[in-house]
């Protein structure tokens, strides 16, 4: 069996967004608070891909930056290599687990000081944790990671606005491995790249994880990326798991309602003549989600349990999904096609 | 043939800046038929955006259109002085944008942003024209649209705010709309059903869309024809079944090859090298000489026009030899 | 080394800021009138004609010449002097640079005082924040010369007259940077609000390093732009307090001349006809603090990239 490398057991994040205080006591409102993360369990292997995958605002980035330590979880754990790192005190006590985690960010153009060269900005992680000590050697290392990202040591020189997105999100890579991480968190990488381009991150990612031998999370909510990087994927709706599989399983055989329509959702590029059915509704506010299971409202097969009770994490072979429907036995199979209504 | 809604002749259009000239769109022409809904796609820097803004007479100063001719039903709009363009969008060419925030005023009721764009080009009293703005957005799918007529943009969520967009468009029965990225801002369970709507209404009304986007997969849903752009010129042109499954310009192979799918796991995508190139590098001959696996020395130094391949038409040297040879 | 500098000129020259620059023709101008007072200020023991401050020198026979090109004028003044016989032109000189002294040093601190809290309150958030934008606000309910007329009030009851002159300068200087710098503090803390959120900045906290270190690192060089902007606008703003309070008679005391030490001598003998010794000081002040204003506007214009 394979070593787990990372395991999220029950996280939480919650963020307040209540107005001010003097405005709380004017409207006479109370406090309100978002779940922006409601209890999210996986555990990724070593070496292998794990896909987050969802619409804006079911907490998938915020579970990247839970995982990495850029938020503290409000529940939950996080274990990595064996060390507990949720909350900050613990974070500190295994500073060097935490450094074994980088990140790869969305916005090339966001993500590099604008202010530095390319050089100073890759040798960033390398001069502070001292992993070499030495300017030319740091050079030396600055100019190797660079090739290794298909960049020319040269462009060491350079400021970021002198390069295209796609060569921006390399230099982000090249900073990230500059850390020696295991384990390496990539929220959108390619998200805001042009399809080309994305083709030669995606291809320059899965390259690097088979020679470093990493460990990704990866974090997208296009579908067809994450069925092509991916070992298992787990799906998230407004703050919570609903499934899980090996990627094999989840697009052959998805089971959740709403991994149905996520699928259902892709656009047809073979041609095929499939007709897609838009699923109604649109994702509700994570300030006032619904009741009881959260998809109800646009889900098929909803009944009245459905609306009341939360479900819980169902073990199913290959992976787990959290649905009465799944659970009660009263799901149709799936044809590839469209979610056929129950009523 | 019918006459086409839309003719676009040999359009350029210059970005003077202090180091010299930018030509953003260089010679691209194609028509759109009634009722049809031509893609224009490309990648970002590729000019698509900039044709979209031409026809509609909307170009970021200092932008302008340097050369070539747009028409409108047989009448020459770029030339149009700016009163008279104001008059021809809204009523003839209807615009949707990528942001549906940005493109509705956040002060004004919808209600109020229908009615005024219905009242300013249609001969309608105001309850007629809100009974028609009511209707309009029971037509796109707005549920209580009777209520919701009096709520501010920012009440609506993005798609739903999207769908009003698309009716403001629609509101005058323009000929041709003009769809800029429509989709992209969307989530893609709510990107299904934007694109599904707008065809549909489309349909409906016989109007024809020139539909701007990055998405492959939105062009193969939508689109009757599709333009691919890169550098600021049509690479290749034809009915979207042809461009998509039988692609003649490498570029268009190289993007098709690019997109992962759900259907098949390639080990490795296939990658265009490089990038496209910025406007004041454009290289010599064909724009993608220098990222094309094809290449060979003619792509060097002669830049190919547009020529019939199988039954697209391809800006490559080597659709060339293919009909010759 | 010298390739970087030369790297670096270059890039300059080739900037939007500096092509911008070239081609507004009232920007070169203010420029170089802002120049002409920054030199003739700081080289007046140099360049004036007279040393105003050496009594040895002064003849109270020239007092009140008028300007050259009046019937009684002395070349040797070229625009007049003043009622002890101090010509005129090298009295302004030295007025300004005791003004630009007194400017350019408030403006520091100002901008010290209001970076750093600016940055603490936007990097930190929470409570911090809360305290420093209220006093902030409390502060905003003062005018810049009521709370200068106060310090200075107190100081001199403090000390006694004859002490508080030694110190008039850097009560000044306290005083005017202490009005100023709830602005710098506003901009900065919005500014590091958005910079704090930039992915960056987040790479920054991803390898480890502390947030002081993100703060003086990451952040503050990519807020300095505003900050600049409103220096510059705030120079000229602080000449103008800096003169009024002279002129008020709280500022600086007349054995060290500002320009507005000088417009208040002068004032007095305006309508006995000497206008001269008023007039032009006035004239040096509004042209300064006009030059300065344009460059600042020119500035945060060339920084705006949304205006460009």
């Amino acid at each position: 069996m394979a070593e787990t490398m990372l395991k999220v057991e029950g996280l939480k994040r919650y963020f307040d967004v209540s107005p001010p205080w003097l405005n709380r006591v004017l409207d006479g409102s109370g406090r309100r608070v978002v779940h922006a993360v409601d209890g999210v369990s996986f555990s990724i292997e070593r070496g292998e891909t794990f896909s987050l995958v969802g619409e804006s605002g079911c907490g998938k980035s915020t579970v990247a930056r839970l995982v990495v330590g850029l938020y503290d979880p409000s529940g939950g754990q996080i274990t990595f290599e064996g060390a507990d790192l949720s909350g900050a005190a613990a974070r500190r006590k295994h500073g060097d687990k935490q450094s074994r985690m980088q990140m790869i960010f969305q916005d090339p153009y966001a993500s590099l000081n604008p202010r530095w060269r390319v050089g100073r900005i890759i040798a960033e992680p390398i001069r502070f944790k001292k992993l070499i000590q030495g300017g030319d050697k740091i050079k030396a290392r600055v100019g190797e990671l660079l090739s290794l990202v298909g960049l020319s040591p040269a462009d060491a020189d350079k400021f970021p606005h002198e390069f295209s997105g796609g060569q921006r999100q390399r230099i982000s890579i090249a900073r990230a491995l500059a850390g020696q991480p295991e384990f390496l968190v990539c929220d959108e990488p390619t998200s805001a790249l042009d399809v080309s381009v994305q083709a030669q991150i995606l291809n320059l990612m899965a390259e690097l994880q088979a020679e470093l031998g990493l460990t990704y999370l990866f974090i997208s909510h296009n579908l067809a990326v994450v069925h092509h990087v991916s070992d298992k994927v787990g799906v998230m709706y407004l703050g919570r798991l609903v499934e899980w599989a090996e990627t094999r399983t989840l697009f052959g055989r998805p089971l959740h309602p709403y991994t149905r329509m996520l699928l259902d959702a892709i656009p047809d590029l073979d041609m095929s003549g499939r007709s897609r059915t838009p699923v109604a509704g649109e994702v509700p506010s994570p300030i006032n989600p619904p009741s009881g299971c959260s998809f109800h409202p646009r889900c098929p097969l909803a009944n009245e349990r459905c609306k009341r009770e939360v479900p819980q994490s169902l073990t199913v072979p290959g992976g787990a999904v959290a649905c009465h429907a799944v659970q009660e036995g009263r799901l149709p199979p799936w044809h590839g096609g469209t979610v056929a209504a129950a009523e | 043939m019918a006459e086409p809604v839309l003719e676009v002749k040999n359009l350029r259009v210059e970005f003077p800046t202090r180091r010299g000239t930018l030509v953003a769109v260089d010679d691209v022409s194609f028509s759109i038929a009634p009722g049809e809904v031509l893609g224009v796609v490309g990648e970002s820097g590729a000019g698509k955006s900039m044709t979209g803004s031409a026809v509609i007479g909307l170009l970021t100063p200092p932008g302008r259109v340097a050369a070539g001719e747009i028409r409108l039903m047989g009448r020459r709009i770029d030339k149009l002085p700016y009163g008279e363009m104001r008059k021809i969008r809204g009523r003839q060419i209807g615009a949707i944008f990528q942001d549906p925030l940005t493109s509705l005023n956040p002060l004004y009721r919808i209600g109020d942003q229908l009615v005024e764009t219905i009242l300013t080009h249609l001969p309608m009293t105001k309850a007629e024209a809100r009974a028609r703005a009511i209707g309009l957005l029971k037509e796109v799918g707005i549920p209580g649209a009777e209520d919701r007529i009096d709520h501010y943009p920012h009440q609506f969520s993005g798609g739903m705010r999207q769908r009003v967009v698309i009716a403001l468009a629609l509101c005058c029965n323009p000929t041709l709309i003009i769809a800029d990225e429509p989709t992209t801002a969307l989530d893609v369970s709510i990107q299904a059903q934007i694109i599904t709507l707008l065809k549909r209404l489309c349909a409906e009304h016989g109007c024809s869309v020139m539909l701007v986007t990055h998405d492959m997969g939105v062009i193969a849903e939508t689109a009757d024809r599709v333009a691919v752009m890169y550098a600021g010129r049509i690479a290749e042109i034809g009915p979207v079944r042809d461009v998509i499954k039988h692609a003649h310009h490498p570029y268009t192979r190289g993007l098709m090859g690019a997109i992962p799918t759900i259907s098949e796991r390639e080990g490795r995508l296939n990658q265009i090298d490089g990038a496209m190139p910025r406007l004041n590098a454009i290289p010599r001959g064909c724009a993608f000489n220098p990222r094309c696996p094809e290449v060979f020395d003619r792509c060097r130094v002669d830049r190919p026009d547009l020529m019939r391949a199988g039954g697209s038409l391809a800006a490559c040297w080597k659709a060339e030899e293919a009909v010759n040879g | 080394m010298i390739a970087r500098l030369s790297d670096g000129l270059r890039r300059a020259l080739d900037s939007d800021i500096f092509y911008s620059f070239r081609n507004s023709p009232l920007t070169i101008l203010s420029a170089v009138v802002t120049l002409i007072f920054f030199i003739g200020a700081f080289f007046s023991p140099w360049l004036a004609p007279h040393n105003p401050f050496d009594v040895a020198t002064l003849n109270l026979m020239d007092a009140f010449t008028p300007p050259v090109w009046l019937p009684e004028g002395n070349p040797i003044y070229p625009i007049g002097t003043d009622d002890q016989g101090r010509d005129l032109l090298s009295a302004i000189m030295y007025g300004t640079r005791v003004s630009l002294v007194v400017g350019f040093c408030s403006v520091a601190f100002a901008m010290v005082l209001g970076v750093s809290l600016g940055l603490i309150s936007g990097y930190f958030g929470g409570m911090v924040d809360s305290v420093i934008m209220r006093v902030a606000d409390v502060q905003l309910t003062f005018p810049a010369i009521l709370i200068a007329l106060l310090l200075d009030g107190v100081v001199r009851g403090l000390m006694g007259t004859e002490q508080h002159d030694n110190l008039a300068l850097m009560v000044l200087v306290f005083s005017i940077g202490l009005s100023y710098w709830v602005q710098y503090a506003r901009t900065v803390r919005g500014s590091v609000l958005v910079e704090r959120n930039k992915e960056y900045v987040q790479a920054a906290r991803v390898i480890g390093l502390p947030s002081v270190l993100i703060m003086i690192r990451h952040v503050l060089p990519n807020v300095l732009g505003p900050v600049l902007v409103i220096a510059t606008i705030n120079l000229a703003l602080a000449v103008i307090t800096e003169a009024t309070l002279s002129f008020l008679g709280v500022g600086l005391p007349p054995t060290q001349p500002s320009l507005g030490t000088l417009i208040r001598i002068g004032n007095g003998f305006l309508f006995s006809g000497e206008w001269w010794i008023t007039v032009f000081p006035g004239i040096a002040l509004a042209v300064f603090v006009l030059a300065v204003n344009l460059l600042g506007d020119w500035l945060r214009d060339a920084l705006n990239p949304r205006l460009r």
